[in-house]
């Protein structure tokens, strides 16, 4: 397909349309707006799109809990307070094992916060969200093409392990527009069996989170944690950027990542030898594959739009084998890269490492 | 001998949870016996709520999908727009169609979504204990109002029939009650009503049904029966409240 250049918002909507996506549901949120928009367009040129303005993020996501029932690809898109509301739903879609893909452009917070790109999000979305035992697959796309490419996987993840899959990025990559190639999306492998049609003649179907039997219900738990032991082993996903000869790995995801390879270049040209570690999956974070690079760098540096976040996910990987510094900027201001190399050259010394954050 | 009573075929082998002179069985039963009738088992998708009734997909023989507490008509409205065919009914309690869900009750009628609600009125929340309902009377004691449903502290029932007879999305809207035999029949008719034209796209229909609930009315089932007629009917009148002639209805909630 050709390189067409795109706003991020609308390579979301449009890779989620090649990918089959048949039903949208949403409440207008800055900074996405340009999702529902696009989706209202797209859904309406497609046989059996069905594109709803719903009343509410809430009603948004028990749509799609529906519709996914049905057996459609569905999805829905808002940003921070929305996705606070959609997390009945999103709970309940982990819970009844129905895939659809959420999408959350963060922004500042918290409360109703800012419209500014942020990452305050991280723990809701890799912590499960709503209420209950269960996790949510987080994909953190840092470009455009990313946005393209990770929206498509986003629906086959889903399917794949019948949970919803949730695409973490903010405003500044929402309203971003970068060249894109649209790839070939995969045929879908969704089996009938698990849509919820009408019974026909046969047995009648039920989906359903309440399980009353506290034993059945920790049967169920269990269930799904199985689940999530094999996305957490067999779905990590990461980069590496300038990391071979590194000495200091800087850890950033999405926008931060952005940030940072801005700032390795600068730190490079001052003789730092720095690299990128970009965790690609947020849930499953490639926990074993950053443990792997403390067998040969002692001294890591994350850095976020949020107070600290990522940092917790990094220090459970490292389990203090190497040292950790942290930058952070919250509430929706991005630093720019020459700030982060600024504080690493403060924080950092290559003989005695990084000063660790506490 | 000719067989005159037995188990619907909508409706599976299995002893209802219910306390003795509930609403939420009979009404099941009349459901099932309409899908039976209207052969249309195979093609009915049920979403029953969070409140007592939240064991119904144990009851019935069709599809059914469980929704979170007031969110059935989302669920149903997604349901329904990618199967267009199929028959869709969301069942609600007063909870969690004139409180919790009543934006999505509120907006699906509004969009015309072509599904059918059963809507069970019983003045309280049964499930959690018999606490205050928004449909509960003024003076009436419960759990969380102690003292009587007092206006100025609690507002006044709402009457949730009257108030979707005035979105043009509606096509069919009928306040029933099953204490007593004649009341259950008629309630039968209008839940058939419901789901033919909901066959027949005409848009959102709803059926209340003003259901007792003794073991929160404190009252015998015969007393809760009573009550019905002599307290509640009177602030919700039985009847039809809305019926849109064929040519007239919106055909709507349906993706062109
Ligand atoms: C989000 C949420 N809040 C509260 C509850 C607890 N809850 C379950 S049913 C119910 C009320 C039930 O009352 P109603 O809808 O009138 O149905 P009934 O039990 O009377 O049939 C409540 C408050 C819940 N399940 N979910
Ligand atoms: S508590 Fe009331 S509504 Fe619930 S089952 Fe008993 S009688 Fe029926």
């Amino acid at each position: 397909m050709n390189k067409v250049l795109m706003q991020g918002n609308k390579v979301i909507g449009e890779a989620a349309i090649l990918a089959g996506c048949r039903f949208y549901a949403g409440y207008p949120i800055t900074p996405q707006n340009e999702i529902p928009e696009y989706m209202s367009e797209r859904l309406r040129q497609v046989e059996g799109g069905v594109f709803i303005q719903s009343e509410s993020e809430i009603a948004a996501i028990h749509m799609v809990v529906g519709a996914s029932a049905a057996g459609a690809r569905a999805m829905t898109s808002s940003s921070s307070p929305g996705i606070s509301l959609k997390q009945e739903g999103i709970s309940s879609l982990a819970a009844c094992q129905l895939p659809a893909v959420i999408v959350n452009m963060m922004r500042g917070g918290p409360g109703l916060g800012n419209i500014s790109p942020a990452q305050g999000d991280y723990f809701q979305a890799t912590r499960g969200g709503g209420h209950g035992d269960y996790r949510v697959i987080v994909l953190g796309p840092a470009t455009a093409q990313e946005l393209a490419d990770l929206t498509m996987d986003a629906f086959d993840l889903a399917d794949a392990y019948r949970t919803p899959v949730m695409i973490l990025a903010d405003g500044m990559m929402g309203q971003m527009m970068e060249p894109v190639v649209f790839k070939e999306p995969k045929p879908r492998v969704y089996p009938e069996r698990h849509m919820m049609r009408g019974a026909g003649t046969g047995k009648h179907k039920i989906i359903r989170g309440l399980i009353l039997d506290p034993l059945e219900m920790e049967e169920h738990n269990w269930t799904l944690e199985r689940k999530y032991r094999v996305i957490a082993q067999q779905e990590t996903r990461h980069e590496l950027y300038r990391a071979e000869d590194a000495e200091l790995i800087l850890v950033a995801y999405g926008t931060g990542a952005r940030i940072a390879k801005g700032a390795i270049k600068r730190l490079r040209e001052m003789g730092i030898k720095a690299g990128l570690f970009r965790p690609i999956t947020l849930w499953p974070f490639p926990t074993a594959e950053l443990r792997e690079l403390a067998k040969r760098n002692k001294d890591f540096m994350v850095f976020e739009l949020s107070t600290g976040q990522v940092v917790e996910d990094v220090r459970l990987a490292l389990q203090g084998y190497a040292r950790i510094g942290f930058h952070g900027r919250p509430g929706g201001v991005v630093p720019t890269p020459a700030e982060l190399a600024n504080v690493i050259i403060r924080q950092y010394d290559p003989k005695q490492g990084i000063a660790e954050h506490q | 001998m000719k067989k005159v009573f037995c188990r619907p075929k909508s409706m599976t082998d299995t002893v209802f949870h219910y306390c003795a002179g509930c609403g939420h069985s009979i009404t099941h039963r009349l459901i099932a016996e309409v899908i039976d009738e209207m052969d249309i088992r195979g093609i009915t998708i049920g979403v029953p709520p969070a409140g007592c009734a939240v064991l119904a997909y144990k009851y019935f023989n069709v599809d059914m999908i469980e929704a979170q507490h007031g969110r059935g008509p989302a669920t149903a409205t997604g349901i329904k727009r990618m199967l267009p065919d199929r028959v869709v009914f969301s069942y609600q309690g007063d909870g969690d169609l004139a409180a919790i869900g009543i934006a999505e009750s509120f907006h699906a009628a509004n969009r015309g979504e072509n599904i059918t609600v059963v809507f069970i009125n019983n003045a309280v929340y049964g499930m959690t204990g018999g606490q205050m309902a928004p449909t509960s009377m003024l003076g009436q004691k419960t759990t969380t109002s102690p003292a009587g449903r007092a206006s100025l502290l609690d507002g006044h029932p709402i009457q949730i029939s009257e108030v979707f007879t005035l979105l043009p999305g509606t096509a069919y809207i009928e306040r029933c009650t099953v204490n007593s035999p004649a009341a259950i029949l008629k309630t039968k008719k209008a839940i058939r009503k419901a789901f033919e034209y909901q066959l027949d796209c005409r848009g959102f229909s709803l059926v209340e049904i003003l259901s007792p609930c003794p073991t929160n009315w404190k009252m015998t089932p015969i007393e809760s029966n009573r009550w019905i007629d002599e307290v509640m009917s009177k602030k919700f009148p039985l009847g039809v409240l809305k019926d849109l002639p064929a040519g007239e209805a919106k055909k709507g909630g349906k993706t062109p």
